[in-house]
């Protein structure tokens, strides 16, 4: 009983007593300000630093919103993933306790995020205070990075780079024309012109593979690949790649002075060292022009015992034949590889056109050419009397055994005359490429090659160029039979996409 | 009637001045404004009188006398730091039934410790028995050693006059009962300035006048005059105190 009511006497001694608010006179229990929640709410707003106001950036193409910096994250309405971009967006909320968040309903289409706070924050002499308050978001869109990419195309995952390090670039045109006839180009995503080459980009790697094994059949060339990690899932271990695949063409082409290497020669029917390239597709085909052997050099080989040219078609003398006599009995040793009988070897005295009346003393050497020159014909040689070479391989060799002049082709007449004369034109993969800004000497001897080369032409699409009219039908209505033209027979209507073979016509 | 009233801009009144029933003591300050407030208010009939002398002063060189020094209607108390000039002004100054007494006290700050009326007292519970007999002998007062909601400053928690009385706002109901049947006047818990609890320090009161810190709500000054008595026609008066004698005269 006394211990009861001594327990009523202690709970009565911790009544509080009630005090009036200082503010409105309610009657409330006295805390450390002596004041009611709405008199506090009167004059101290501890939101007060916080914005009411802010910026949701939404992308439309794929429903995501911008979580700052750079993040953009699926989310939908009234999600936990939304209220914290909400609340990320929403400054000052450091100095405050959050103690809730919600949203309040809004009308999808009003493009408003409503989202209700709840803080805590403490005033001054340790009174904390709660305030509840709601912070509206304006949803703004904008497309993010990736659908920006997307809508650019640019959205590549693969690239092939093709390169081709040398000054002669006719097998890069070659390489070209090549796609263009097998549209191999087809799956691209784009391709990208480059100083010593072509960039093609792909969204997958199959249509790259493709394009890289299609390249690798038509040109010796050497693969490297690599890839690069962009993103990965380290729970659904997926990783996502950049994949490149770089491939280097051999750095030789048509119309180039080489010296092989002695492994390769033993290999190839022991060959002279000094050869030309007669053309370059699958196979390197080179020929000794003192003898008329040839060799056909493998990709793989050439990247065994690699070499380089020596000259180059920039290099290129024009001399005019004196005199000319045709070997009719080739001399032959054992072990020697395969010749061309489509070429004839002759002796032939030249004179350098630039000398010609000047300087009587002709300059004796061999030419593979025999079948096409006669006395008085321009040909177009290297002179490797006075040409200054910086070879390993070409520094080895006696100099009895290197010629004074080699010759290259035929030459037929006025390159500005042909050029006008040209009455078709080729395709490109690019805009940039070869257009007719800058045409240069290579582009110009590669469409000269095609056409005194009538085997290369059947792997080239050729078009009729519109803007040059009275093309010649057939052989005999050419102006000047002498020089190589392409007929009408042979080339395409442009804008018609033919596949049939019409080289044979 | 409470004034509301402010010290250089400050709302603690109490700690600048003491008003008793029969004087009333202001600090020395930089403008009169304050001084004026309490010499307007106590003017007598003609210019020259007041109903009670206001004086400026100070207490050991210091402004803050409410808090050193304490007084009634019979005395005032003042520390030991005081002056003996400023002990002679003040006696010259005050009426000469006001018993002016020095204390030798620990406790310095009299006012913060020491809670009066004409009739009672309430004292820090430390103090020593020494000033316990000064208190009792100049003020003429019975005196308690009390706390108030945990405080031992009851000089700065509480404020009364002879009709009653504003405490610490965290004082519970018992204390309040058990308080307030000591004192035999009516008490309540109260703010003052706008949620103060330093109650002393926010006013200054006698039996017919009360000032307040300027920042004292409406609220606050209402519950001041009507606990402190300060309406002479208080309905509550009609209904209580004049109830009888009315009845009375009807008979």
């Amino acid at each position: 009983m006394e211990y009861i009511s001594s327990g009523e006497n202690n709970q009565g001694a911790n009544v509080q007593g009630k005090i009036l608010c200082c503010g409105c006179g309610s009657l409330i229990d006295p805390n450390p300000l002596n004041q009611c929640a709405a008199c506090l709410r009167t004059h101290i707003d501890i939101t007060e630093n916080i914005p009411k106001q802010g910026t949701l950036f939404f992308c439309r193409n794929c429903e995501r919103y911008l979580n700052p910096p750079s993040e953009w994250v699926h989310a939908s309405l009234e999600s936990r993933e939304l209220l914290s971009i909400c609340l990320k967006r929403i400054k000052g909320l450091k100095d405050v306790k959050l103690i809730d968040a919600g949203f309040i309903w809004t009308e999808p289409h009003s493009k408003r995020i409503k989202v209700k706070l709840t803080v805590h924050a403490e005033v001054s002499n340790g009174i904390v205070l709660q305030q509840v308050f709601v912070v509206e978001f304006t949803v703004t869109n904008q497309m993010c990075d990736d659908c920006h990419r997307h809508e650019a195309k640019d959205y590549w995952k693969c690239m092939v780079q093709v390169r081709q390090k040398a000054s002669n670039k006719k097998t890069l045109y070659y390489m070209e024309q090549m796609i263009l006839k097998h549209k191999a180009h087809e799956n691209s995503l784009g391709i990208k012109n480059n100083s010593s080459g072509l960039d093609f980009f792909y969204s997958g790697e199959n249509h790259a593979r493709k394009m890289v094994d299609f390249l690798q059949t038509i040109l010796p060339v050497k693969m490297t690949q690599s890839k690069k990690l962009i993103s990965h899932d380290i729970h659904s271990n997926i990783y996502n790649y950049k994949f490149t695949w770089a491939l280097d063409i051999v750095p030789i082409s048509k119309g180039s002075l080489v010296c092989i290497g002695k492994k390769l020669q033993q290999n190839y029917g022991n060959i002279a060292p000094i050869c030309l390239v007669q053309n370059v597709a699958n196979v390197i085909h080179v020929i000794d022009p003192l003898t008329a052997q040839i060799a056909e050099i493998s990709g793989s080989n050439y990247f065994r015992y690699p070499f380089t040219s020596i000259s180059d078609p920039k290099q290129l003398i024009e001399y005019t034949v004196m005199d000319i006599e045709i070997i009719k009995d080739r001399k032959q040793f054992p072990g020697q590889g395969p010749i061309s009988f489509k070429h004839v070897v002759a002796d032939v005295w030249l004179v350098k056109s630039s000398e010609l009346g000047i300087n009587e003393s002709n300059i004796h050497t061999k030419t593979h050419l025999g079948h096409l020159l006669k006395p008085g014909d321009s040909v177009m040689g290297y002179d490797l009397r006075d040409a200054v070479i910086n070879n390993a391989d070409f520094e080895k060799l006696k100099n009895e055994n290197i010629p004074d002049v080699v010759i290259v082709k035929k030459n037929y007449g006025d390159k500005d005359k042909r050029r006008r004369m040209r009455k078709w034109k080729l395709k490109h993969l690019t805009e940039d490429v070869g257009s007719s800004s800058d045409i240069g000497n290579d582009y110009n001897e590669f469409l000269e090659d095609l056409e005194e080369d009538e085997e290369m032409r059947q792997k080239v699409n050729i078009y009729k160029d519109s803007r040059k009219q009275q093309i010649p039908v057939d052989v005999n209505d050419m102006e000047d039979p002498s020089c190589p033209q392409i007929t009408l027979e042979e080339m395409l209507d442009d804008l018609v996409i033919d596949d049939v073979d019409m080289g044979n016509a | 009637m409470a004034l509301r009233t402010e010290f250089e801009n400050s709302s603690d009144i109490g700690v600048f001045a003491i008003l008793t029933n029969s004087y009333c003591l202001t600090a020395i300050g930089g403008s009169e404004a304050f001084y004026s407030v309490f010499e307007s208010e106590f003017a007598g009939q003609d210019n020259n009188s007041s109903v009670i002398p206001v004086v400026h002063t100070s207490i050991g060189g210091c402004r803050i006398i409410g808090r050193l020094a304490v007084g009634n209607r019979h005395g005032l108390l003042v520390p030991s730091n005081t002056t003996d000039l400023e002990l002679q002004h003040i006696r010259n100054a005050l009426p000469d039934n006001v018993q002016i007494q020095r204390v030798e006290e620990r406790l310095s700050a009299l006012g913060n410790v020491i809670a009066c009326n004409d009739y009672v007292a309430l004292i820090h519970p430390d103090l020593d028995r020494e000033t316990e007999n000064i208190i009792k002998d100049v003020l003429k007062v019975e005196v308690y050693r009390q706390t108030i909601a945990g405080n031992s400053l009851v000089g700065a928690y509480s404020v009364f006059n002879n009709q009653g009385g504003v405490i610490h706002p965290k004082a519970t109901a018992q204390e309040l009962d058990e308080l307030s049947s000591l004192l035999q006047i009516p008490l309540v818990a109260g703010t003052v300035n706008r949620g103060s609890e330093l109650l002393a320090a926010g006013i200054v009161v006698n039996d017919w006048t009360a000032f307040c810190g300027i920042t004292t709500t409406s609220t606050e000054l209402s519950v001041i005059e009507s606990i402190f008595k300060l309406n002479s026609n208080q309905p509550s008066k009609i209904t209580s105190e004049l109830r009888a004698s009315l009845i009375e005269s009807m008979t």
